[in-house]
C-alpha cells in the first residue's frame, strides 16, 4: 500500500530524515520507535504531505501511485489519514464541523451522534476544536475524526501520550477498529504508529518494527522484540543488536 | 414632523449643538442630503408592502409574509412609518411620534440614555424628528416571540432621522429584531438613529440587529441603555455588507445591582467601507457584570474595533474580546480595547488578536480532505459564530441564518 525509497526531508532548510526506506503492505501495522528529535513526526508529515516538510530527494508511492509531489488534500482525499500529536485549536470551529468535514459527502446525523457516544465524546461535540481539551480527549477526538474519515493508511503520532490508563484501552480499541484488526483476513487498510513507550502496542498489534535514529532507520525488525531490545539496551544497543 | 410638542429645553440644546461633530468618525455635512421623502402608504398588512422590499427586509430578519414568529411589527420607510403593529399580550408597539401623543410620561424616558447635544447627528435627530419605534413589555409580560421593527431607505440622497425607545418594564422579557435595509436602487443616504432602552429591575432584552446597507450610504446610529437591578441585557450587532461609512459606541449603563450587559459584534468590512464601532459599559453598581465581544472581518475595509468598560463599584467583572481576521493584502483592522477601574475589587480583562489565518489551521483542516479554499471557508464562518450565552435558541439560530446569508459571498 505505502512505499517510501530513500526519502530525503527537509524543514526549515535543514535536514532531518536521509534517506528512509520503508514499505507496508494492505492489513499491516507498522511501529516506528526513535528517541525525540530522531524525525519520527518528521516521517509521518511528509507522508501526510505538510508543506513545511519538503522532500528533496527520493519517492513516496501510495497504492501504486506516485504521491511524492500531491498536495496535503489530494493525499488526505486519495486515503491517508493522520492522528496528530498536538493538533492546532481552530476557535469557533466545533468538533462536530470537523466529524462532518471528514464524513464528506456521506455526511450523517445519526452516524455522528453513534461514533460520538462510543467514544465517550458527546460533550466535546460542541465545543470547539481542540480548544481546552485535556491530552487524552485531543487522542479521542481525533480518532473519532479518523473513524469519521476511513483513511486506508492511518499515521498515529504518539496515539497514546498524555491518555490514562483507562482510556488507553478505549483508544487502542478505536484504532484497532480503524485498522480493521477483527478481520482476520482481507483487511484493506494499514497503519503506521509512532511509539515512545510502546503501551499502545499492548492493545494494538504491530507486526514490523522501526528505530529512527538521526533520520535514518537503523533497525527493522517484528516490532514487540524490537521494543523489547530497545527497553533492554536502549535505542543505541538495538542498531547493535541489528548488527 | 411630529405635532407633539416635547421639552422646549431639548430644543434648545439641540439647536446649540447643530454644528458640533461627532467625537468619532469622519465628519458629515448634513445638509448635502434632503430632508424631504414622498410619502408612503400605510398598511394594514406587512405583507402588502412590495415585493423587493419585502425581499431586502428578509435578509435583515424581518418578515413580512408570515409574521406568526413575531410578536409586533414596525416597518418605516423613509419618513413614514407604513406598518406598525403588537400581536402579544404585554407588548406594545407603536411609532413614536404616536407614542408621545399617548404616554405624557414618556417625555422622562426621552434623550435620557443618550444625549441630545452629544453631536450634530443628536441634535439633527431632535429638531427634524421623522419617526422611529416606541417598544415596550408590561411589567411582568414574558413576551415570547420577538418584535421586529425595520427602518428603511427608499428616497435618494435622503437623511433618515429616526428616535426608537424600548422600555422592558419590571420583571419583563423581550427580545427584539430590528432591521435596516436600502432599496436595491437607491445609491446614497444617511441615516441617524437614535435608539434608548431602558431595563428595569430583573427585566431582559435581547436586541438584535442586522445592517444591510448599501455603498454609498452614511450611518450614525446613537444609542444608550439604562439597566437597573438584575437587569439583563443582550445586544447584538451584525454588519457583513457594504456601507460607506458607519460610525457608533453605543453605552450600557449598569445602575442596578447585578445588572449584566453582553455586546457582541460581528462586522465585514469590505473595500470601501469604514467601520468606526464599538460597545461601552459602565458598570457603576455593586456586583454588575459586561462581555463584550468583536468578531471583524476587513477583505479590503477599514475596521476600528473600540471596546470599553469601567468599573466603579466592587465586584463588578467585565471581559472585552476583539478579535480580527484580515482576509486581503489591503485592510485595515486597529483595535481599542480599554479597560477602567475605579475602585479596588473590580476585574477587568481583554483579550484582542489582529492577523491572518493561521497557516497551522488550514492545513489541519485540509489533512481531513478540505480543499484550501473549503478549509478557509470553515474557518472564516467558525470565527464569524459567536456563541451567545442568554439568547433564545430560535433566535440564536436566525442570527446564524443572517449571518450565513449576509455572508455568502465571502465564503
Amino acid at each position: 500500500m505505502l512505499t517510501i525509497e530513500g526519502l530525503h526531508v527537509e524543514t526549515h532548510g535543514k535536514e532531518i530524515l536521509h534517506g528512509v526506506n520503508l514499505h507496508i503492505d494492505a492489513g499491516e501495522t507498522h511501529a516506528l520507535f526513535g528517541p525525540n528529535g530522531s524525525g519520527k513526526t518528521t516521517l509521518l508529515m511528509a507522508i501526510m504531505g505538510f508543506p513545511r516538510y519538503q522532500i528533496t530527494q527520493g519517492r513516496i508511492t501510495f497504492k501504486g501511485q506516485d504521491i511524492t509531489h500531491a498536495s496535503l488534500d489530494e493525499r488526505a482525499r486519495l486515503g491517508i489519514g493522520m492522528s496528530f500529536q498536538r493538533p492546532p485549536v481552530v476557535r469557533g470551529v466545533k468538533t462536530r464541523d470537523m466529524v462532518r468535514a471528514c464524513l464528506g459527502a456521506r455526511e450523517d446525523e445519526a452516524a455522528i451522534a453513534t461514533l460520538a457516544e462510543r467514544l465517550n465524546m458527546g460533550d466535546l461535540m460542541d465545543r470547539e476544536i481542540n480548544y481546552g481539551f485535556s491530552g487524552g480527549e485531543i487522542k479521542r477526538s481525533e480518532l473519532l475524526q479518523l473513524l469519521a474519515q476511513r483513511p486506508d493508511l492511518v499515521l498515529l503520532d504518539e496515539p497514546e501520550s498524555g491518555v490514562d490508563l483507562v482510556n488507553i484501552a478505549l483508544i487502542g480499541q478505536m484504532i484497532n477498529e480503524l485498522l480493521q484488526k477483527e478481520q482476520k483476513r482481507n483487511r484493506t487498510r494499514a497503519g503506521l504508529i509512532i511509539t515512545h513507550t510502546g503501551h499502545i502496542l499492548d492493545y494494538v498489534n504491530a507486526s514490523k518494527g522501526y528505530v529512527l535514529l538521526n533520520g535514518v532507520v537503523t533497525c527493522e525488525r517484528d516490532a514487540h522484540e524490537c521494543l523489547d531490545t530497545i527497553k533492554k539496551n536502549g535505542y543505541e544497543g538495538c542498531v547493535k543488536c541489528q548488527k | 414632523m411630529s405635532k407633539v410638542v416635547r421639552s422646549s429645553k431639548s430644543r434648545e440644546l439641540a439647536e446649540k449643538a447643530l454644528e458640533k461633530k461627532a467625537a468619532l468618525g469622519e465628519d458629515i455635512d448634513i445638509a448635502k442630503y434632503s430632508s424631504t421623502a414622498e410619502e408612503h402608504v400605510y398598511q394594514e398588512k406587512p405583507s402588502e408592502l412590495p415585493a423587493e422590499d419585502k425581499a431586502q427586509l428578509m435578509k435583515v430578519g424581518v418578515t413580512l409574509d408570515d409574521a406568526s414568529q413575531r410578536s409586533g411589527t414596525f416597518v418605516q420607510m423613509d419618513r413614514s412609518v407604513v406598518h406598525s403593529s403588537a400581536t402579544e399580550e404585554g407588548v406594545e408597539v407603536l411609532p413614536i411620534t404616536k407614542a408621545l401623543e399617548k404616554y405624557d410620561w414618556l417625555q422622562d424616558y426621552w434623550w435620557h440614555a443618550v444625549s441630545v447635544d452629544q453631536d450634530k447627528f443628536t441634535a439633527h435627530a431632535e429638531i427634524d424628528l421623522q419617526n422611529g419605534y416606541f417598544i415596550r413589555a408590561l411589567p411582568g409580560a414574558k413576551v415570547v416571540y420577538p418584535v421586529q421593527a425595520c427602518l428603511y431607505l427608499a428616497h435618494k440622497n435622503l437623511a433618515q432621522k429616526v428616535h426608537n425607545i424600548i422600555i422592558a418594564e419590571e420583571g419583563s422579557e423581550l427580545h427584539i429584531i430590528t432591521g435596516c435595509a436600502t432599496h436595491p436602487m437607491n445609491a446614497s443616504g444617511l441615516h441617524i438613529g437614535i435608539s434608548e432602552f431602558y431595563i428595569k429591575r430583573g427585566a431582559k432584552v435581547t436586541f438584535t440587529m442586522i445592517h444591510n446597507w448599501a455603498p454609498e450610504i452614511e450611518v450614525r446610529p446613537r444609542s444608550g441603555a439604562i439597566l437597573e437591578e438584575g437587569a439583563v441585557f443582550l445586544s447584538n450587532y451584525v454588519c457583513m455588507k457594504p456601507v460607506r461609512s458607519l460610525q457608533m459606541y453605543p453605552v450600557a449603563r449598569c445602575n442596578g445591582e447585578n445588572a449584566i450587559v453582553r455586546f457582541n459584534t460581528i462586522l465585514v468590512a469590505l473595500p470601501g467601507s469604514t467601520l468606526d464601532t464599538g460597545s461601552r459599559v459602565l458598570l457603576n453598581a455593586k456586583g454588575s457584570r459586561a462581555e463584550i465581544v468583536a468578531r471583524t472581518i476587513t477583505t479590503g475595509g477599514t475596521i476600528i474595533s473600540r471596546g470599553y468598560i469601567a468599573g466603579s463599584a466592587p465586584e463588578v467583572k467585565g471581559h472585552l474580546e476583539c478579535r480580527g481576521l484580515i482576509l486581503s493584502e489591503r485592510g485595515i483592522i486597529h483595535a481599542i480595547p480599554e479597560l477602567k477601574g475605579e475602585v479596588a475589587g473590580v476585574d477587568l480583562s481583554h483579550e484582542a488578536a489582529v492577523g491572518k489565518i493561521a497557516e497551522e489551521e488550514v492545513e489541519y483542516l485540509m489533512s481531513r480532505g478540505l480543499s484550501r479554499d473549503a478549509a478557509t471557508a470553515m474557518i472564516v464562518r467558525g470565527f464569524l459564530h459567536v456563541d451567545i450565552e442568554g439568547l433564545p435558541p430560535e433566535l440564536a439560530e436566525e442570527l446564524k441564518r443572517a449571518v450565513e446569508v449576509s455572508g455568502k459571498d465571502l465564503f
